[in-house]
């Protein structure tokens, strides 16, 4: 009774050949040329290639008749002709010195040539240079390969993001997540100072699992995530203020309400109105003292570490939390995202290791309508 | 001098526990490392482990020396073969065709629970054919696979109305079953209230001026049971969805499916929900333990998608013209959501959905509207002798009635409870006495009469009746 | 002389068995339909009947009359009979495979002879409604059993109205409401804790009965977490739900201090036992300082499962609670059994009259066929062989069992193929679909999923170490043959019944079809 797919389907892949370079010889991530260049030195492999050849193996062996559109040798052409594609090689690179432009240029190319879905191996880094390009336009799929991860969207591993990807071509899979992009600067890590950006949102495909195969038409985190914002919105008092974190659950709240929602920064809303967008820690200390009225944060974890609070929301610094105090602060998050925790607890790193200490513990989290799940809180810094 | 001989001491090796057998069980504790058994249990603390064996009674080891003792003590009951029943008020006794027992005894259908779409297969299509079936009877396209018994059905039904239309009140007419009305009263306690409506002491109607009084924009349903626990036809079926949809609300009824070869299908005239309970199709009474309780609704995804029953589809596969089962909108139960499904969702009673199917496609469309015609003759024959004898009036309501009635003595100068003691004496079960459930009808008690009584059968109640009575 | 036995076996091992599932390729039973065929005859109407029922029908109100029959297939007896007995055989019941696979189900032996008992018409023709003087029987076993269920748990008193597992939470929901509405404490306390690991219908129960629900997940080792429980009681607290063994097989220790915590914020604890197989004889309710508990006599009393039911459920409360038990309880007065109506505080009805009585007898029958010393083999037993298999599964590479590392479980395990998945991409459902090629079953987990790729074994006492041995060999080959020959794995099952469903329709309204006659429907809408 389903339709049968529009074959062949197209495959666009971006490999960047220098993820992950650093983390075997001791250095955090490898963005920036100067890194990359000292961590070869030092007879660093590169991670990236023979994973995407591994997610790609997968691929093969699972749909015959695919279309491949990638980028020359190293970004691409290589790992595809490898595993015995033929692959409709686009653009130009200089080979050895490839940067983030490539990547950037990939992508859009890619994207005019309408591919079905983007693969690419690669880390934060490739995501949200990709992410910069396409936005939320496209699906697109991540294999692991560099060190550090925060952003979601990438598989647990090559032969599933290869899994996934075909099933996805084959049209087994049809459901899909908003994955977070982020980023840590570099300098500042350099530094010693960890901070990371939450950019954005990727369209990532996503399998619901159960016995009989993917699931169609609604998501069923969609449908818990819409008991969140009713849960929330329920008990919401019109002379709060709420001030409320970026993620795609605490926007379904907002989007209830029927308000704007800055999609990475954090708004404040009271009395059913957004009072104030994209706010920084002046903003807030300042509405909070300035309004006089009890404060409630609303925030849900960002990313696949599970940060509650210092990735992608600093703007709640810790001065802030101390204002509204612990008691004020409702966690909301799917009982999908916790699971995808995998047990691991929720981290905090606000920056000031009595407040990290003071939301450690168990936290109550709010994930369907008259629904809570107790969660851990662990402190999160390095 | 004789040496007397003494049995060996034996170890008990268990016919239904096969690595009871010592030589076994220590190969296995050899292969896992442990020296005994009791080293698995170390999780559980000592103070919390029972000391020495359990208080229970001596066991019948041997199979034949159990099948005595439990036959020994269930000998003691009369039942319903050897007693002439008149007993309905929930459980009826219908004929049970060999081949329904034939069908839920074979081990794989018994014996089986839970699997794949693809182990399970016969299981999956057994069921979809039982909805089927049952949805050519309702007329309906949607029915599930069973719950508990009719007294779940309703609550759920009710409860489903609840959540499709946002709003908190039930209404339904005081002669209900009791036990329906109780069942309702606990389950639909977070979500709904209930407003029980006057009926009609003449003819046992919904008292259509009650419902229009009582129905407002707060009215998520309105619940009436065609026949009524009572036994009597309510005949303004159309009357009631009218005005249950110009308020906005669902109405649920409640059927008798042995009856429905004869009787119209709630659906003809404005049902929104209907239930029941499967018993009476091929299901033996068992004290009460042979319920099973259907849902059906129309195919529309806002009622679809508030059962929280098992929904059986078909489906292809990947070999053409290959038919295949699943769950549809599996994401609705508890299985898959927890606590954000819908209600919940557990073992019921799926092997009694099955029989009804066996039931339905033995009896096919002529069985049914033959048995419905058997059942409705042998019930007025009965009322008609019954209502001969002196100072009985029967039936008390009416309208018409499909196999329960009632009999009301109240001029007889005996209570039932008399009464039916002197039936006992004539190896009859006389009718349930209704004089604590419906005090307002005096001294009455609800008979049944279904395709099992024949005329004698009949004339016997009758001829006791008249000699328990004069 | 040919040695057909010889080739059976390698290095004294049996070979795998060649399965392959019954496959009739059986129409809907609407197409077997031929006009005029009957299944069964009704009995004749003697004359004065026929006429009553022409009256009666002529009598019917218009709008009550049934105009069109029903379209029900008509087919003769032999026909049906053929056709659901082929049905049958396309089913894998307990009977017919080792249905170790059907983890926390409890899918152990069924013993005929109970069933035999069971459908013997002094269980089977009994009406609920008979004088109580002609039902004496049966009340004596609804006593009879339930001082049994007194004695395995250590609770007072004993319901067997619910219809099962499920339904038997439920009550206890419900009685744990009613017993803070007495109090006046309901509005107060509106929240019901439970933990991830728990039956679904712990949570899904609690709900229903207008509760809040928490949900504690474990600590790192897969205990529930004593400190998450600490920070989730308060004023709001009504009770604890909570299955002890867990799914994954693994005890909680400081149940007892669980309890407390509870207790001492004003809660009650309702303890549900479906996975009491395990423990019998070894650990009761009442000793943990349970209020409640369940039971699911399908499961751990060895009624049969019929392919979804009927099951049974009985629920166990302290004296206190005892005035809250659903109505009517079964007393005996030292000569006769009674039914007791008379309870003002009960929450009254959970199911039609009082129970599942067959199953009721079938459990009674069993535990008289084994006593306290047989229950007690049967824990041992079922610890026994589960420990035996868990052994012989982590020896397969890809699969753990994660959580209470070199610790004993008790009843069941809950595997992750995890490691197999991360270096395959293969699901571990697909493993599941490639088990039902050897006739056996496999279940992954409850939703949602903690423990990924998940698996989720339990092989009871009534099976043997052959048979354990059977499964593990096809755990393995199957686990080989994922890593070098993943194509078998993932277009499997190829011995079943079915092939590969597809289940696009099932979820999209436009094409899901409960019925044939809303599948005929949608068909005809299509070609249109």
């Amino acid at each position: 009774m389903s339709d049968s797919q529009s074959l062949p389907r197209k495959l666009g892949l971006i490999v960047n050949p220098l993820a992950g370079l650093g983390g075997r010889v001791g250095l955090k991530g490898s963005d920036g040329i100067a890194i990359q260049r000292k961590a070869l030195q030092l007879g660093a492999v590169p991670q990236s290639p023979h994973r995407a050849a591994e997610a790609l193996q997968r691929v093969r062996s699972s749909i015959s008749d695919l279309g491949i559109i990638t980028y020359p040798g190293e970004m691409g052409e290589d790992e595809a002709r490898g595993c015995g594609f033929a692959p409709m090689v686009i653009g130009a690179i200089k080979e050895g010195e490839t940067t983030s432009k490539d990547t950037r240029n990939a992508a859009r190319d890619m994207c005019r040539m309408g591919v079905d879905l983007l693969l690419f191996a690669g880390g934060d880094g490739t995501a949200r240079d990709i992410f910069d390009t396409v936005g939320a336009t496209m699906f697109v799929l991540g294999i692991p390969s560099g060190v550090k991860i925060h952003s979601a969207g990438f598989a647990v591993s090559p032969a599933c993001a290869g899994e996934v990807a075909a099933r996805y071509l084959q049209g087994r899979v049809t459901g899909y997540r908003e994955a977070e992009v982020m980023d840590v600067d570099e300098d500042l890590l350099r530094e010693g100072i960890l901070s990371a950006r939450l950019y954005g949102y990727l369209k990532t495909p996503f399998e619901e699992r159960f016995i009989q195969g993917a699931k169609t038409r609604s998501s069923s985190d969609r449908a818990a995530t819409e008991n969140i914002a009713r849960a929330i919105i329920h008990h919401m008092r019109e002379t709060c203020l709420y001030i409320i974190g970026p993620g795609t659950t605490t926007r379904a709240i907002t989007s209830r309400l029927g308000l704007p929602k800055t999609l990475v920064g954090v708004d404040v809303v009271s009395g059913g109105k957004r009072i104030s967008a994209d706010v920084n820690e002046a903003r807030l200390l300042d509405i909070i003292d300035r309004e006089d009225r009890t404060a409630k944060i609303i925030i849900t974890p960002i990313g696949g570490q599970g940060y509650l609070f210092g990735r992608g929301n600093q703007q709640i610094s810790p001065k802030v939390i101390r204002e509204v105090g612990r008691e004020n602060v409702i966690v909301v998050a799917t009982a999908e995202k916790i699971n995808s925790l995998r047990g691991r607890p929720f981290l905090v790193d606000t920056g000031e290791r009595a407040t990290d200490r003071m939301l450690s513990g168990y936290i109550r989290v709010v994930s369907g309508y008259d629904e809570e799940i107790i969660y851990r809180v662990a402190d999160g810094t390095r | 001098m004789k040496k007397s001989v003494k049995l060996k001491e034996k170890t008990i090796v268990y016919p239904y526990i096969p690595n009871s057998v010592p030589s076994v069980k220590n190969q296995m504790l050899k292969e896992v490392g442990a020296t005994s058994v009791e080293e698995f249990f170390d999780d559980i603390p000592e103070k919390l482990r029972l000391k020495g064996e359990m208080d229970l009674p001596k066991p019948f080891l041997s199979e034949c020396a159990l099948k005595r003792h439990v036959e020994g003590i269930i000998s003691k009951n009369k039942d319903c073969e050897e007693y002439l029943s008149f007993l309905g008020a929930g459980c009826w006794q219908h004929y049970v065709p060999a081949v329904c027992d034939e069908i839920n005894q074979r081990s794989e259908f018994l014996t089986a629970y839970a699997g794949e779409p693809y182990d399970d297969h016969g299981r999956f299509q057994a069921l979809f054919e039982y909805a089927s079936m049952m949805g050519e009877l309702l007329d309906m396209d949607v029915v599930n696979v069973p719950t508990y018994d009719v007294l779940q059905a309703v609550a759920t039904s009710i409860r489903m109305a609840a959540r499709i239309t946002g709003r908190h009140e039930v209404l339904m007419p005081k002669t209900i079953s009791p036990d329906t009305l109780s069942k309702v009263r606990d389950y639909c306690k977070p979500q709904v209230n209930i407003r029980l409506l006057d009926y009609d002491s003449r003819s046992g109607q919904l008292d259509l001026a009650s419902l229009k009084h009582s129905i407002s924009s707060n009215t998520a349903a309105v619940y009436f049971e065609n026949p009524s626990y009572l036994g009597f036809l309510e005949t303004h079926g159309s009357e009631i969805a009218q005005l249950a949809h110009s308020r906005g609300a669902i109405c649920i009824v409640g059927v008798d499916p042995i009856s429905l070869g004869v009787l119209t299908p709630p659906i003809k005239y404005g049902a929104d929900i209907v239930c029941g309970d499967l018993q009476p199709l091929g299901i033996h009474m068992q004290f009460g333990g042979g319920h099973a309780g259907f849902i059906a609704t129309r195919d529309e995804e806002t009622y679809v998608m508030e059962f929280p029953s098992r929904l059986f589809g078909i489906t292809t596969t990947s070999v053409k013209g290959e038919y295949g089962f699943g769950d549809v909108a599996y994401e609705r139960t508890s299985f898959a959501k927890r606590e954000e499904g819908k209600e919940f969702i557990g073992t019921a009673t799926a092997l009694w959905g099955i029989t009804a199917g066996v039931y339905l496609a033995l009896m096919g469309p002529q069985g049914m509207q033959e048995i419905g015609e058997s059942i409705l003759g042998r019930a007025h024959y009965a009322m008609s002798r019954i209502s001969r004898i002196r100072g009985v009036v029967t039936p008390r309501f009416s309208t018409g009635h499909f196999k329960e009635f009632i009999v009301n003595f109240d001029d007889t100068g005996k209570t039932v409870a008399e009464i039916n003691e002197a039936l006992l004496n004539h190896r009859i079960f006389g009718g349930r006495d209704l004089t604590e459930e419906f005090p307002e009808l005096g001294n009455s008690a609800l008979y049944c009469v279904t395709e099992i009584h024949t005329q004698d059968d009949l004339d016997r109640l009758a001829d006791a009746l008249e000699e328990a009575l004069h | 002389m040919n040695n057909i036995t010889k080739e059976r076996y390698a290095n004294g091992k049996p070979r795998l068995r060649r399965f392959h599932q019954a496959k009739w390729d059986e129409p809907i039973i609407f197409e077997m339909s031929c006009e005029g065929e009957r299944g069964i005859l009704v009995p004749d109407l003697e004359p004065a009947i026929e006429r009553t029922a022409e009256d009666a029908i002529s009598t019917l109100p218009e709008g009550l009359r049934r105009n069109q029959p029903p379209r029900l297939p008509e087919i003769s007896q032999p026909q049906l009979v053929r056709h659901y007995t082929r049905l049958s055989q396309e089913t894998l019941g307990v009977d017919v495979n080792i249905d170790i696979g059907q983890g926390t189900c409890t899918m152990k032996y069924s013993p005929k002879v109970n069933e035999l008992l069971a459908r013997m018409p002094k269980m089977a023709e009994l009406h609920p409604l008979e004088p109580e003087e002609a039902v004496q029987g049966i009340l004596e076993i609804f006593y009879k059993f339930e001082q049994i269920l007194r004695e395995i748990s250590g609770m007072e008193r004993f319901s067997l109205q619910p219809g099962a597992g499920s339904q038997a939470i439920y009550a206890n929901a419900s009685i744990i409401r009613a017993y803070h509405e007495q109090r006046g404490e309901a509005e107060q306390r509106d929240e019901i804790i439970t933990t991830i690991f728990s039956h679904p219908s712990n949570a899904a129960c609690a709900k229903t009965a207008g509760f809040k629900v928490i949900t504690l997940y474990p600590d790192a080792d897969g205990y529930p977490d004593l400190v998450a429980l600490k920070a989730a009681v308060s004023e709001s607290t009504a009770g604890l739900m909570i299955t002890n063994p867990e799914d994954t097989g693994i005890f909680n220790p400081r149940i007892e201090e669980f309890i407390k915590v509870v207790h001492d914020a004003g809660g009650l604890c309702a303890y549900d036992q479906a996975n009491a197989n395990g423990i019998l004889g070894m650990t009761r309710a009442k000793e943990a300082g349970f209020d409640l508990c369940h039971f699911n006599l399908h499961k751990t009393f060895s009624t049969p499962h019929g392919c979804g039911g009927p099951g049974s459920g009985a629920i166990g409360v302290t004296k206190t609670l005892a005035p809250f038990l659903p109505t009517p309880v079964v007393e005996f007065d030292g000569h006769a059994y009674h039914l007791n109506y008379d309870c003002p505080k009960s929450i009254g009805k959970i199911r039609s009259f009082y129970g599942v009585a067959p199953a009721i007898l079938k459990a009674y029958a069993w535990v008289m066929s084994l006593g306290a010393h047989g229950l007690r083999e049967v824990a041992r037993t079922a610890v026994l062989n589960n420990n035996y298999l868990l052994k012989r599964v982590l020896e397969i590479p890809g699969v753990s069992a994660p959580y209470a590392k070199g610790k004993r479980r008790i009843e069941q395990v809950r595997y992750s193929w995890e490691e197999l998945a991360e270096r395959t991409g293969i699901h571990s459902e697909e493993i599941g679909l490639r088990v039902a090629d050897f006739g056996l079953h496999y279940w992954t987990s409850h939703h949602p999923w903690v423990v990924p790729e998940p698996s989720t074994l339990e092989p009871t006492e009534s099976f043997s170490k052959a048979d354990i041995d059977e499964y593990v060999n096809v755990l393995r080959h199957i686990a080989h043959e994922v890593a070098n020959n993943p194509d078998q794995v993932k277009t499997a099952p190829h011995n079943s019944t079915i092939h590969r469903i597809d289940p696009a329709a099932l979820d999209n309204p436009a094409e899901w079809a409960v019925t044939w006659r809303a599948y005929q429907k949608k068909i005809h809408e299509d070609s249109e």
